[in-house]
C-alpha cells in the first residue's frame, strides 16, 4: 500500500540578508493512515518549516523550496495550484497549533470559527447551510470532550481554558475529516494534566477516524506514549528515523543518544546540604491577593491564600503547581516583590515585612531571583558587562577599577566565555542568555535565590546544562534555593523537599522521593501519573 | 593574564552611545542629514558677519525682484534681500525649534516615565492633568503666558514647550507602562535598585526608538507653531523674521512673487529633510539588535 503522505528530499532555504540558511535539507519521511508519526527536535532543527512547508504556509520570501516531493495521495503538494492548495488545506490536511491562547480569533464566538470551514468550504459542493453546520460543530465539541456543548457553541475563546481551547482547536482541525491531522507542539503551553488529556485525545480520536497524524514536538518524553514513528531532526537534517521502540532502545546515533539523556528523570543525585537548625526562611499564614478589575465587578484572586513554610539553610526547595496555581506570587511574595495582605516572612531573624523599602536595599543583596524568560529577564540596551556590573557597583561590591575582573569571574564561574563581555543579549541563544541572567542573581553574593522556572524556555539539552550549572552554583557558593516549576521531572531531579500548590493553597510536602513514592493527595497522584514517561514500553504499559 | 588584558583592551568603551556613533557613521543618509543640520547651524550662528545685507535694509526702490546677481534669492516687496532675511529667520527658527522641543522632551519624557512606572493613582492623577492642559485652549493658554509675563522670545521658548511636551508624556507613558512589567526590571527592583536608577537605567533607554521618531516630527511643527503665533503677533515681531512668517507671507504674494516663499519653504524642507534622516538612522544607531555592520 503507498503511504498517505511520503516526502522525499525535501529541501527549504531562507534567503536572507546574511546569506542563505539551510532550514530543511534533504529530508524524506512517510506517513500511513492511522498511524502518527513523530518529528522531534530542539528549536531551530526545522522540524515546523518542514510541516508548514508542506500547506505552503511558509513567507516566501524568504523562503523557497529548492527541492524535493510531497506525494499526497498521488499528487504533489509542492508543486500544486493555489486553488487545489485551498482544497487540501480545507479537506484533507489539518493542523493544530501550539499556543491554543493566539491561535482562536478573540472577537468571534466559538461556534462561528468552527462552523466557517464547513458553510465557506473550497469545495461547493460540500458547502453545508448554518443549521447543520452547527449541529456538526456541536457533535464535535461534544466529541473532543467540552462539556455542555451546546452552550458553549456560543461562548468566546477568552471564556475557555488554555485546555479547552486546545480541545476547541482540535474540533475546528477534525470538522471537514481530514485525513491528515499535523500537531505543531499541541500540548507545549499546557499544564501536565492538561497536557495528558490532549494527548489521549488526539491518540482516541486518530483511532477512531483513521486518520494519519503528523506530531511535531521538542520532547521526546511527550512523543514516546503515541507515536509509532519516530524522525529526530537536528539543524535541518533528518538525524535518524525509524519506529519508535527502535529510536528509545537501539539507537546508534550520537545526536539521538544525547536528546534522550537530556530528558530530566530519576532522583536527586547530589548529597542533600540541608542545616536542620535556623531556618533561613520563615513563612508564616502568608496571603497575596490581588484585585481584578473586569468590567464593573472588581474580583479579588488569592494568588496566595494562608501558606507557611520554612526554608533551611543548604536546601534546595521544589516549588510545584499547574499554571495559576500561584506558585511565582509565592516566590515574589517571598523576596517582597509584591505586597502581601497578611503573614511574615522572615529572612534570616529579620521580619522583612516590616522593613521600608530603604532598609530593604540591603536584604536584597541577601536574595536574588532567576527569571522563566530569558529573552525578557535581560536589559536589551545594556551589554553583558554592564547587566552584571550594575549590581556589584550599586552594592558597593567592586569599585570602578576592580568591577572588570569581577566580572569575568562571574562569566567564568556561570560559564560564559570572556570574550562576550561587550555583546548584547541578543546576540546570544536561550542557554546563554540564561547563563547571563544566573550570573547577575549571583553576583551579589547572595544566600537564597528563588529560581523561577528557569529552564522551562530552553531546548531539553540546554535545560540538562542549566540545571547541572544550578546545581553546581548551589554547592560551590553555599546557596539556598526555592525552585519553582511546572515540570515535575525537573523538579525531582534538583530538589531535596517538594511542595505542591494548587489554587494558592498548599496541597503536599515532602522529602522527593518519599513524596514521588508516596503520594498522599489525589491531587499529587494525578499529577504525577501525568508525568510522559520517556519509555515506551512503560508509558503503553500505564494505559 | 595578558591574553585576558588584550581582549578587555580591545574590547572596551562600546558603551550603547559609543556603538550607537560607529553605526551611525555607517549611515550615509542620516550623515548627510547631520551633515546638513549642523551646516544650518553654523549658518546661522554666523549670519550676523557673513549676511551679504542687513536684516531690516529696506530699498523700496527695488520693490519685489526676482533672484538675480546681486540678490541670489530676489528680495521682498520692501527690497530687503531674501538671502540675508532666510539666514536670520533661520535663527529664529532653529532656536525655536530646537530649545522648545527640548523642553517638550524633558518634560515629557520625565513625567511620562513616572507616571507610567509609578501606576496606579499617581498614574491617574498625573495623567488626568495631562487631559486637562489638552483640553485647555492652546491660544487661551498661550495669550494668558504673554499678557503675564510680556512678550519675549525666550517666553515663547517656554510656552511652546509646555504644550509640546503632552503628547511625548502620553507616548512614553504608554511605552513604560508596558516595560514595567517586563522582568529585566523586575530584575533590577529584585537587585534592590532604587526606583529613579531603573527608571533611568532600564526604562528610558527602552523608551527611545518611539521618543526619537517623535521628536524629530516635533522640531518642524513647532517651527510652524511659532509662525502661526508670530502670525498674531504673539511671537516674533518684523522687521524681525522667521522661516515660518516668511513662508506665511510668502503665502500671500504666491501668484506675483513665488519666490518670496519657495526659498523660504526649501529651507524649512532641508531642515525637516535632515531631521528624518538623522532621526530613523538615530533609532536604528540607538537599538542594539540592528547589526553593528
Amino acid at each position: 500500500m503507498a503511504a498517505l503522505l511520503d516526502v522525499k528530499n525535501l529541501k527549504v532555504h531562507f534567503h536572507t540578508r546574511n546569506g542563505v540558511i539551510k532550514a530543511v535539507d534533504d529530508v524524506s519521511f512517510s506517513v500511513n493512515a492511522g498511524e502518527t508519526l513523530a518529528i522531534v527536535g530542539e528549536s531551530g532543527s526545522g522540524k515546523s518549516v518542514t510541516c508548514y512547508s508542506l500547506l505552503d504556509l511558509l513567507p516566501k520570501p524568504p523562503a523557497k523550496i529548492e527541492g524535493g516531493t510531497a506525494m499526497f495521495d498521488g499528487e504533489d503538494l509542492l508543486n500544486c495550484s493555489a486553488d487545489r492548495m485551498r482544497h487540501f488545506r480545507g479537506n484533507d490536511i489539518a493542523m493544530i497549533f501550539q499556543d491554543p491562547m493566539t491561535s482562536l480569533n478573540p472577537n468571534l464566538t466559538v461556534g462561528e470559527q468552527l462552523v466557517e470551514p464547513l458553510i465557506y468550504h473550497p469545495d461547493k459542493a460540500r458547502r453545508q447551510d448554518r443549521a447543520a453546520a452547527k449541529l456538526r460543530a456541536i457533535d464535535l465539541l461534544d466529541e473532543v470532550g467540552i462539556l455542555d456543548s451546546e452552550r458553549r457553541f456560543d461562548s468566546y475563546p477568552h471564556e475557555f481554558s488554555g485546555g479547552m481551547r486546545q480541545r476547541v482547536m482540535i474540533a475546528m482541525a477534525l470538522i471537514n475529516e481530514p485525513r491528515l491531522l499535523i500537531c505543531d507542539e499541541p500540548t507545549t503551553a499546557l499544564d501536565v494534566t492538561i497536557q495528558a488529556q490532549i494527548l489521549g485525545l488526539i491518540k482516541e480520536l486518530q483511532q477512531s477516524r483513521d486518520v494519519a497524524v503528523i506530531f511535531i514536538s521538542h520532547d521526546l518524553g511527550v512523543v514516546a506514549g503515541i507515536a509509532d514513528k519516530i524522525l529526530v531532526m537536528c539543524n535541518g537534517v533528518a538525524m535518524e528515523s525509524g519506529k519508535t521502540d527502535n529510536i528509545f532502545y537501539k539507537t546508534k546515533n550520537d545526536y539521538t543518544k544525547r536528546l534522550l539523556n537530556a530528558i530530566p528523570g530519576g532522583p536527586k543525585t547530589m548529597k542533600n546540604r540541608a542545616q536542620a537548625r535556623n531556618p533561613l526562611v520563615e513563612v508564616k499564614n502568608i496571603r497575596t491577593w490581588f484585585k481584578d478589575y473586569s468590567g464593573s465587578k472588581t474580583i479579588i484572586v488569592k494568588a496566595v491564600d494562608d501558606i507557611s513554610l520554612t526554608i533551611k539553610r543548604g536546601e534546595i526547595l521544589g516549588l510545584v503547581g499547574e499554571s495559576g496555581s500561584g506558585k511565582s506570587t509565592l516566590g515574589r511574595s517571598i523576596l517582597q516583590l509584591v505586597p502581601t495582605q497578611e503573614g511574615t516572612v522572615t529572612f534570616d531573624g529579620t521580619d522583612l515585612g516590616s522593613l521600608s523599602p530603604r532598609q530593604l536595599v540591603p536584604w536584597r543583596r541577601r536574595m536574588q531571583m532567576i527569571f522563566q524568560d530569558p529573552y525578557a529577564s535581560l536589559n536589551p540596551r545594556m551589554t553583558v558587562f554592564e547587566t552584571l556590573a550594575e549590581p556589584l557597583l550599586y552594592h558597593g561590591i567592586a569599585d570602578k577599577s576592580a568591577v572588570t575582573e569581577q566580572v569575568q569571574a562571574l562569566m567564568d564561574d556561570v560559564g560564559l566565555a570572556r570574550a562576550h563581555m561587550r555583546k548584547y543579549p541578543h546576540e546570544f541563544s536561550g542557554g546563554q542568555r540564561q547563563r547571563i541572567a544566573i550570573g547577575r542573581a549571583i553576583a551579589t553574593k547572595p544566600e537564597l535565590i528563588i529560581a523561577d522556572e528557569p529552564v522551562s524556555a530552553l531546548d531539553v539539552t540546554i535545560q540538562a546544562q542549566i540545571l547541572d550549572l544550578i546545581l553546581g552554583l548551589v554547592e560551590r557558593h553555599n546557596l539556598t534555593m526555592m525552585f519553582i516549576s511546572h515540570d515535575l521531572s525537573v523538579v525531582r531531579y534538583i530538589s531535596d523537599r517538594v511542595m505542591v500548590m494548587h489554587h494558592g493553597v498548599l496541597v503536599e510536602q515532602g522529602k522527593t522521593e518519599t513524596l514521588w513514592a508516596k503520594p498522599k493527595k489525589a491531587y499529587t497522584k494525578n499529577l504525577l501519573k501525568a508525568i510522559p514517561i520517556a519509555d515506551p514500553r512503560l508509558e503503553r504499559a500505564r494505559n | 593574564m595578558s591574553t585576558n588584558e588584550i581582549t578587555v583592551t580591545a574590547e572596551k568603551g562600546t558603551s550603547l552611545w559609543e556603538d550607537a556613533w560607529i553605526k551611525l557613521r555607517k549611515n550615509r543618509l542620516a550623515l548627510i542629514g547631520l551633515g546638513l543640520l549642523l551646516s544650518l547651524c553654523v549658518i546661522s550662528l554666523l549670519t550676523p558677519w557673513i549676511a551679504p545685507y542687513g536684516y531690516e535694509e529696506q530699498n523700496l526702490l527695488m520693490g519685489a525682484t526676482p533672484p538675480s546677481a546681486e540678490h541670489w534669492l530676489g528680495t521682498d516687496i520692501f527690497g530687503r534681500d531674501m538671502l540675508t532675511r532666510i539666514m536670520w529667520g533661520g535663527r529664529v527658527s532653529l532656536m525655536v525649534g530646537f530649545i522648545a522641543t527640548a523642553v517638550a522632551l524633558a518634560i515629557g519624557v520625565i513625567y511620562g516615565a513616572v507616571a507610567g512606572y509609578i501606576g496606579g493613582r499617581v498614574d491617574m492623577v498625573m495623567m488626568r492633568l495631562v487631559d486637562i492642559l489638552y483640553a485647555l485652549p492652546f491660544m487661551i493658554f498661550i495669550i494668558l503666558l504673554m499678557v503675564v509675563f510680556g512678550r519675549n522670545l525666550l517666553l515663547l521658548f517656554f510656552a511652546i514647550g509646555a504644550v509640546e511636551w503632552l503628547t511625548m508624556a502620553r507616548i512614553v507613558r504608554g511605552q513604560v507602562m508596558s516595560l514595567r512589567k517586563q522582568e529585566f526590571v523586575e530584575a533590577a527592583h529584585s537587585l534592590g535598585l532604587s526606583q529613579w536608577i531603573i527608571i533611568r537605567r532600564h526604562i528610558i533607554p527602552n523608551t527611545l526608538g518611539p521618543v526619537i521618531v517623535y521628536t524629530t516630527l516635533t522640531i518642524p511643527s513647532v517651527m510652524l507653531l511659532e509662525a502661526f503665533l508670530s502670525f498674531l503677533g504673539l511671537g516674533i515681531q518684523p522687521p524681525q523674521s522667521s522661516w515660518g512668517l516668511l513662508i506665511n507671507y510668502g503665502v500671500e504674494t504666491m501668484e506675483e512673487y513665488p519666490w518670496l516663499l519657495i526659498f523660504p519653504g526649501v529651507a524649512l524642507s532641508l531642515t525637516l529633510f535632515a531631521l528624518n534622516f538623522l532621526g530613523d538612522g538615530l533609532r536604528d544607531a540607538l537599538d542594539p539588535r540592528t547589526s553593528k555592520d
